[in-house]
């Protein structure tokens, strides 16, 4: 069986998370944002899986069954909200939907 | 019986806690039914008490009830207790009869104000207020009923809080009465420090005992208490806040400006009078400040031009006779007055309510005119009131009153001719006055439609109290006319009988002269008012009737000398150094939040980005160290 080193596998997991956050931070699309939420959530459960199979433990990937619970979770509420926020504004433009602030 | 002395100041303190906690739930019938009915309760319950204690004055003359120990600490007891002798007994009379007809007048008075029950809460806490004090036993509770009066004016002074103008006049009536009470209670310390009891008949007891006549402790003391009297009996120099005190409803300006709260300063002096014996110099002083205080508001009635400040100076002026008495020792002509006084006194204001409902809030006695036609029940009665107020002679109750007061500001051993001058000036004031308020607002052509016809609620009380105007002197006659004593005979179980010195004029002149004056006085007025008014009409024009008008500025003096440099203190007092401390605090915390807030704009990116460039600082950090 070809094994991979684990630094390669957690330089994915890395590549992964950074592909994330600058997809969240480029974007301006909600729904886009929340994919980019989605694949950084993944490149952490990664990280779980490949600790796992690197010292043998089946806690990993225990862990990584939470998290995609939580995922799920996190996914169903984070809709609901985009669709209540596109009902209200007629826009899915993140930098146009910014009531919530400070009055200066 | 001690039941029901102890009842008489406790159901209308219990109307005034079931009006005020049932605020404005209950109907308008039942809260006007417990705010009379309380009073007229305690008005019963008085006329029973009162008939048992002159049925048995012969054996008793003081009837004391303990409750209970009110306070008790180290050697300071003071006792919820109350003492029924004679004087306590004629204020009570007064103040629950006559409280309750002004009540009665109030039901119709007051029936279409949205403060209904209010009102009636206020109006039976004082009367409980007023029973407390000329009933209690000791001079802490009665300092107790003194102040619950004192917030009772000042609430029903201001009870139409929506005018700005009714809070100032409550509040300045409230802080002036409050400058002579805070001189009372230090009286009251003194009293205590010296002889260990508050009670006030052990302390007359021991002050005749031990302190000498004319000792500095003694004048002082008795300064501190007439302080007292002066601020809440509106007498100089404290009397500027009488004449505000008209903002309040007009029941209101009978009950407590002119026939209770404000003789509470005579009842004091009345009570104390050992030790007032014991301090000549102020007790001339009463007898001074009663004759320059009858004088000038004398005066300024003369020439006011609305109907209530002109009664609130005669007020000040009559109380001003009743402060005259007591200086020269005639202490039961002084309480003779003030019982008549509180009959027509009420009467004029009660009277002078209807014509300003009826008018529609018209206070201008020159826009009135010809009301005897439109209102002759009302032109009736005030005739009445204003006859006794100016002593008619031989007819009516003030007469008798008043001319005591002349014949014994001469004749006491404390009289002087110069008092007697006073008072004789004063009473022809009092004539041309009264007078002028009739000629002008009843007589002549009519100015302002009335709007409707007065009822019996408010008719009746004003016709009883025109009828004891007129009948109330007739248990007091002089020896000349009748030789009657029904009223001092009964006064002189708790007062000492007035010191005669024979100076050799007697009685009937000083009667007939006075009865002369005030003839006199009332034909100036017809002429002056009614058949020539151009007469009068270069004197109103003059600076000398707008110095009287304005209260012979008293409140512009007071104005600069207390009111002005206050303000500039604290104008100054606010930029010292610990506001400056202070306020430079708040102006660095408020620099620093309008900084954060610019980064709280609402961008979700920016917020991101922020969190992104965080993280890496912390971890670029961690990593590196």
């Amino acid at each position: 069986m070809l094994t991979v080193p684990v630094q390669i596998q957690i330089l994915l997991a890395g590549i992964l998370f950074f592909l994330g956050l600058i997809g969240l931070l480029v974007r301006r699309n909600i729904i886009f944002m929340l994919m980019s939420v989605e694949i950084m959530f993944n490149s952490a459960g990664l990280v779980f899986i490949i600790a796992g199979s690197h010292w043998m433990q089946p806690d990993g990937q225990v862990m990584f069954i939470f998290i995609l619970t939580v995922a799920a979770v996190e996914v169903a509420i984070g809709l609901a909200l985009i669709l209540q926020l596109y009902h209200h504004f007629k826009t899915l433009d993140a930098d146009a939907i910014d009531k919530l602030k400070d009055k200066i | 019986m001690e039941i029901l002395i102890s009842l008489i100041p406790a159901i209308p303190l219990l109307g005034f806690l079931f009006l005020s906690l049932a605020g404005g739930r209950v109907p308008r019938k039942l809260a006007g039914f417990v705010g009379a009915g309380t009073v007229g309760i305690s008005m019963i319950l008085t006329f029973i008490v009162a008939f048992v204690f002159i049925g048995s004055l012969h054996h008793i003359k003081v009837w004391n009830v303990v409750l209970w120990e009110w306070i008790g600490a180290a050697d300071m007891h003071a006792n919820i207790a109350f003492s029924l002798d004679s004087l306590s007994l004629i204020f009570m009379f007064v103040i629950t009869f006559v409280g309750f007809l002004i009540h009665v007048y109030s039901l119709e008075f007051m029936a279409k104000d949205e403060g209904f029950t209010r009102f009636f809460a206020y109006m039976n806490l004082f009367v409980g207020s007023m029973l407390i004090l000329v009933m209690s036993d000791n001079l802490l509770l009665m300092y107790l009923g003194w102040e619950g009066v004192g917030l009772c004016s000042y609430l029903l002074i201001g009870f139409w809080y929506k005018d700005p103008a009714n809070g100032r006049a409550a509040r300045k009536a409230f802080i002036v009465t409050r400058v002579g009470d805070t001189a009372m209670i230090f009286g009251i310390f003194i009293l205590f420090l010296n002889f260990h009891t508050l009670n006030t008949q052990e302390l007359m007891y021991d002050a005749s005992m031990n302190w000498v006549m004319g000792a500095p402790i003694a004048t002082l003391t008795a300064a501190l208490l007439l302080g007292g009297a002066l601020g809440k009996s509106a007498q100089l120099p404290l009397q500027t806040w009488l004449p505000d005190a008209m903002a309040g409803p007009s029941p209101v300006s009978a009950l407590i400006h002119a026939a209770t709260m404000v003789t509470a300063g005579v009842y004091l002096i009345a009570r104390t009078n050992v030790l007032f014996m014991l301090a000549p110099a102020v007790r001339s002083a009463v007898a001074v400040i009663g004759a320059l205080t009858l004088l000038l508001a004398g005066f300024s009635a003369l020439t006011q031009h609305d109907l209530k400040r002109i009664l609130a100076y005669s007020t000040i002026s009559q109380i001003g006779y009743m402060f005259l008495a007591l200086g020269v020792g005639a202490w039961s002509a002084a309480v003779f007055h003030f019982m008549v006084h509180a009959f027509f006194k009420a009467l004029l204001f009660l009277g002078a309510g209807i014509i300003i409902l009826v008018l529609n809030q018209e206070h201008n006695i020159f826009r009135m005119g010809g009301l005897r036609k439109k209102m002759p029940a009302v032109f009736i009665t005030f005739l009445a009131g204003s006859a006794s107020l100016s002593a008619l002679p031989l007819v009516t109750a003030g007469f008798y009153s008043k001319d005591q007061i002349l014949w014994y500001a001469f004749s006491s051993d404390y009289g002087s001719v110069l008092l007697w001058v006073a008072g004789i000036v004063g009473a022809l004031l009092t004539a041309l006055y009264s007078f002028r308020m009739i000629f002008i607002t009843f007589y002549g052509e009519a100015k302002t439609e009335p709007s409707f016809k007065p009822g019996k609620l408010m008719l009746v009380p004003v016709s009883i109290l025109a009828i004891l105007s007129v009948i109330g002197g007739f248990v007091e006659l002089p020896d000349s006319l009748g030789n009657v004593h029904l009223f001092s005979d009964l006064l002189s179980n708790t007062l000492p009988p007035v010191v005669l010195a024979n100076k050799g004029i007697p009685e009937y002149f000083f009667q007939i002269l006075s009865a002369v004056i005030v003839l006199a006085g009332i034909y100036l007025a017809y002429i002056v008012y009614l058949k020539k008014p151009e007469a009068s009409e270069s004197f109103r024009k003059s600076g000398l009737h707008a110095f009287f008008e304005e209260g012979w500025g008293f409140d512009a003096l007071y104005d600069t000398l207390f009111v002005r440099p206050v303000v500039w203190l604290s104008e100054i007092d606010k930029k010292d150094f610990t506001d400056i401390f202070n306020k430079g605090l708040a102006g660095i915390a408020l620099l620093f939040n309008t900084l954060l807030v610019k980064t709280q704009n609402g961008k979700l990116r920016w917020y991101l980005m922020s969190l992104a460039i965080g993280i890496t600082l912390i971890l670029t950090y961690m990593l590196t160290r």
